[in-house]
């Protein structure tokens, strides 16, 4: 089934040059989602620009994925602080 | 052009062992890696130097040339610019136009001196360097708020290519706008990046903004604040008649319905203005306007 949002897993790693079973990791982390179509293992696109992030902290910076979990939820932490700090500087300039 | 001490930048001696560099560089990448310092150009930039300083480092050929000429370069200086004339890539390019607008696209951005020292030899070191996605571009746009009172249309030029953007009304200061799929190619067959545009907004207006909402200090006279009436303040796009009760005390707010600054991505609705008055005591008082004050206090104080 073609859909220009979705990607196979399959394909997705072909290109990466990863093994799919890092991919099922970060599911099973609850860290990515997957769409299963006809038993076939879809990403969504929108998803690849944090799926290649996961990539290099793994393959790079050698951060198991336990250790890409606690990043990610400090990641948005920092993102929200980020703009809670925007929000008040908004409120303090003239 | 400066020497760059590689062995320095990554913590090392110079007679480090190979599995000492990379454990050097795994060590100080986890620290200033970009995907873990959002937003944070100071990281980025010594992640940069670290990146440089592996890639010679961790090769055994860059780092013999460096080891044996790194430190007088730059006495052969005159030599190399001329190499690196000839085999640039026309990276440096890709500068964009429009108004108040700068882009910083590329990631690797190595030193004049790696450069001049290596030429175009970078790449390679890397076994990882896939390819799907395109690349997200970052982008700043500096606009003053009488610019984002209404929503306005731009081109924008990036890379080249022109992007008509409608920016709403009522940005916020900071905000950042993602135009998907206007960022860098995506290969093969992967989607484009995505444009990030972040809004820098400045003010010079007399109004201060939060959120849709305006305030402004309007001075007021005392017969006025005294006695009631109207007056007619200047709003954001326009002038208002504002009527005045008897007896305003100084400081006083007063609230302008509708009169603020518009709604973000809501057309037609507009915030509130918030005037809060600054009630002026008369100077250089006339004798008669003295005895008259003078008359006032005292039946003021038989009164009260």
């Amino acid at each position: 089934m073609e859909n220009e949002h979705l990607i196979t897993i399959e394909e997705f790693c072909t290109h990466y040059g990863i093994e799919p079973s890092f991919i099922h990791s970060l599911v099973n982390f609850g860290l990515v989602e997957i769409t299963i179509i006809e038993e076939t293992h879809y990403l969504m696109k929108h998803q690849v620009i944090d799926i290649e992030k996961m990539i290099r902290m793994h393959y790079d910076l050698d951060i198991n994925i336990e250790g890409i979990e606690a990043i990610s939820h400090l990641l948005q932490k920092i993102s929200d602080l980020q703009e809670e700090l925007t929000f008040l500087k908004n409120r303090v300039r003239n | 052009m400066e020497f760059i001490d590689y062995y320095k930048v990554l913590e090392l001696n110079k007679g480090a062992a190979d599995a000492e560099i990379k454990k050097a560089y795994r060590r100080l990448a986890r620290k200033y890696h970009p995907d873990l310092n959002p937003n944070d150009a100071t990281a980025k930039n010594k992640f940069q130097q670290i990146n440089e300083a592996n890639e010679v480092l961790s090769d055994p050929e860059k780092r013999k040339k460096y080891d044996l000429h790194g430190s007088e370069w730059k006495y052969q200086e005159g030599a190399s610019r001329q190499e690196k004339k000839e085999g640039g890539h026309g990276q440096q390019g890709t500068g964009s136009s429009g108004r108040g607008f700068s882009a910083d696209y590329s990631e690797s951005d190595f030193s004049d001196f790696f450069a001049s020292m290596f030429g175009g030899e970078s790449g390679g070191g890397k076994g990882r360097h896939v390819k799907y996605r395109g690349q997200d571009f970052n982008a700043t746009l500096n606009l003053d708020l009488k610019d984002i009172y209404s929503t306005n249309k731009q081109t924008l030029t990036v890379n080249g290519k022109s992007i008509r953007l409608t920016i709403p009304a009522g940005v916020e200061n900071g905000q950042t706008i993602k135009i998907i799929g206007h960022g860098g190619e995506g290969v093969n067959g992967g989607p484009n990046g995505d444009l990030l545009i972040t809004f820098s907004i400045s003010n010079s207006t007399k109004f201060k903004r939060e959120g849709n909402s305006l305030y402004r200090d309007i001075d007021l006279n005392l017969y006025t604040a005294v006695l009631g009436g109207e007056v007619t303040i200047e709003t954001i796009d326009g002038e208002v008649k504002v009527p005045i009760k008897p007896e305003t005390q100084n400081n006083t707010k007063v609230r302008l319905k509708g009169k603020g600054f518009p709604v973000y991505k809501k057309e037609g609705e507009f915030g509130d203005l918030y005037v809060t008055w600054q009630i002026k005591i008369p100077t250089s008082l006339s004798e008669k306007e003295k005895e008259l004050f003078k008359e006032l206090s005292k039946s003021q104080a038989n009164g009260k």
